[in-house]
């Protein structure tokens, strides 16, 4: 466990040290905080719009209709933003000869590649961290049910660690940090939409599109439910992601 | 200390180490001689548990470093060809890490790090971000990094590399001090860095080993009869007859020849030391003696001997080595 703590204060180090990590929370900040800007005042005139007319009328939710559209947009920004933490993980390392250092060291291949996993997790927490702020403001103005929030909040942690999976494998399989973010990114986009065409696809395949799709299982912790089965989905994908990872690296030492 | 059996690497259809064996003691210094591409680097990252051999093993203090990876690192110190420095790291930081992932203890870390530093002389530095640093200093970072532990191994590739002449002559004395204590496994193509450090050297060609012996072993092999070079100035036309009928002489040849100077090579029987009739004849007939000097094959000679042509000499250094 020190081992897997050594590689992951490391990690997070180098992100903290070089500009990565600025360049990602700050550009995720901007942009995140510019959709909740708009995303508030829309929700307003809504709100407006839906006293105006009187009693009887529907009244508006504000977990529904504005806290989960957020999530649902900060998730497509982490779509972007991820591949950029995850590119160096092991890239760099190959490239710039530390892979050396660490693969005689006396450490196994899984406390590195769990070190460098729970690293590229804890910049990841920390940009969800910029977005507990903007809750806390909803607060102030509202009370909106918190147990959708918290739920939101781990899905999107259990999703950001599938995400982190694939980029570790990827980052595992070259030298190159610019392949290694785009194939990243295109990876991404594909877990992404591909539900998206299940609609036209026998009941069958439709069944399998929908399981396969990385961000179909978070829709259940947005609406506040915890259901163990998108839990295992996140913890075998994460796993086998990893499991990937440790066989890659394995191969690259084997062909030298 | 270090043992490698039989060790054969291929990488696809290339095969880079073919039936490598040799061993080293505790404390010693044993250098690693090639030219580059000779299976250098491959055989230092198998002993290092970088990568698994094709077929045979090495043992690193008894422990197979496939069998038991843990235990031989844990015993291993090793500075690659580029020294692993992570660019963003301030020295003293990396140092820490490299520590912390060595395994040594939390309490003695500070401390190890700052002695480590103290000896190989980067201390002026610990501050300074390892991507700052020049050739020399992350030369010397990596060095630093491959002793924390105080392992009982320690494999060098090619530790003076690009450093300036002082900076290797620190080098090479600190390389000296830590055998003894340590077993140096030092790779190299610079020959005078052999005889200067090393107390054995491997010579590997083309993957395989050609030669395993002491510096001057290998020189005095190599000789086989020795020969001696003399120098001599205003004598008789019959200087050559003269010489050649000295008791262990076998044979003269004019070698140089500068006006009145004439450098002949005198080959002699094995067994016979011819000085001292060649002196006293030289001297005995009123000739001008300049120069009588044995001569050496030096390691450089030798060295392209056994890796350029296939001669029979190399062929009973490597069969000897293998005894």
């Amino acid at each position: 466990m020190n081992n897997i703590l050594a590689i992951t204060y490391k990690e997070l180090k180098s992100y903290f040290a070089s500009p990565i990590a600025y360049v990602v929370i700050g550009l995720y900040a901007l942009v995140y905080g510019y959709y909740f800007y708009a995303a508030v005042r829309f929700f307003e005139r809504q709100s407006m719009q839906m006293a105006g007319l009187g009693v009887g009328a529907p009244s508006v939710n504000i977990n529904e209709q504005l806290i989960r559209p957020v999530f649902q947009y900060s998730m497509v920004v982490f779509l972007i933003v991820l591949p950029m933490i995850t590119m160096r993980t092991y890239s760099e390392e190959k490239r710039s000869g530390t892979m050396e250092l660490l693969l005689t060291a006396p450490i196994t291949d899984f406390q590195i590649i769990m070190g460098k996993f729970l690293g590229a997790m804890g910049l990841y927490a920390s940009m969800l961290g910029v977005t507990v702020v903007h809750m806390a403001l909803l607060y102030w103005v509202s009370t909106p049910e918190w147990m959708p929030i918290v739920t939101s909040y781990l899905g999107l942690l259990l999703m950001g660690g599938c995400f982190m999976a694939v980029g570790l494998l990827i980052s595992s399989l070259t030298k190159n940090q610019i392949v290694a973010v785009v194939a990243t990114f295109a990876v991404f986009m594909m877990l992404w939409m591909i539900n998206w065409i299940a609609q036209f696809m026998s009941p069958t395949s439709q069944a399998v599109l929908n399981y396969l799709s990385i961000t179909g299982h978070l829709e259940d912790f947005m609406g506040g439910v915890i259901d163990t089965k998108h839990v295992v989905y996140y913890l075998s994908f994460i796993a086998f992601g990893l499991f990937l990872t440790a066989r890659s690296v394995d191969v690259e030492r084997w062909r030298g | 200390m270090i043992e490698v059996q039989h060790l054969t690497k291929h990488y696809g259809p290339v095969t880079a180490v073919q039936d490598v064996s040799f061993k080293a003691e505790r404390g010693e210094i044993l250098g690693f001689l090639g030219p580059n591409g000779a299976g250098k680097t491959t055989t230092m990252r198998i002993i290092t548990g970088y990568m698994p051999p094709t077929d045979g093993k090495a043992l690193v203090a008894g422990y197979d470093v496939l069998e038991q990876p843990l235990e031989a690192k844990r015993r291993t110190g090793y500075l690659p060809e580029m020294p692993p420095l992570y660019p963003d790291m301030t020295v003293g930081d990396y140092l820490m890490f490299c520590a912390r992932i060595k395994g040594v203890p939390r309490g003695e870390r500070a401390n190890r790090v700052k002695t480590t530093m103290d000896r190989t002389r980067i201390a002026d530095v610990a501050t300074r971000q390892c991507a700052k640093l020049s050739k020399g200093y992350r030369q010397r970072v990596g060095l630093a990094q491959a002793l924390l532990h105080n392992p009982d191994v320690l494999i060098l590739d090619e530790p003076t590399a690009g450093l300036d002449p002082k900076q290797i002559i620190e080098t090479r004395r600190l390389i000296k001090e830590l055998g003894g204590e340590h077993t140096v496994i030092l790779s190299t193509h610079i020959l005078p860095e052999v005889s200067q450090t090393c107390q054995r050297v491997v010579i590997i060609n083309k993957g395989r080993v050609v030669a395993v012996d002491t510096p001057e072993n290998l020189t005095s092999r190599l000789q086989g009869a020795g020969s001696l070079y003399i120098e001599v100035d205003s004598m008789g036309a019959e200087a050559k007859d003269t010489l050649s009928s000295i008791p262990g002489v076998t044979g003269v040849s004019v070698s140089e020849r500068r006006g009145s100077t004439i450098g002949y090579e005198v080959a002699t029987a094995a067994d016979r030391d011819v000085r001292r009739e060649l002196a006293s004849t030289v001297v005995g007939r009123g000739w001008g003696l300049l120069e009588l000097r044995p001569m050496r094959m030096s390691l450089e000679e030798i060295f392209l001997s056994l890796t350029t042509e296939e001669t029979e000499a190399p062929t009973a250094a490597a069969e000897a080595a293998h005894e």
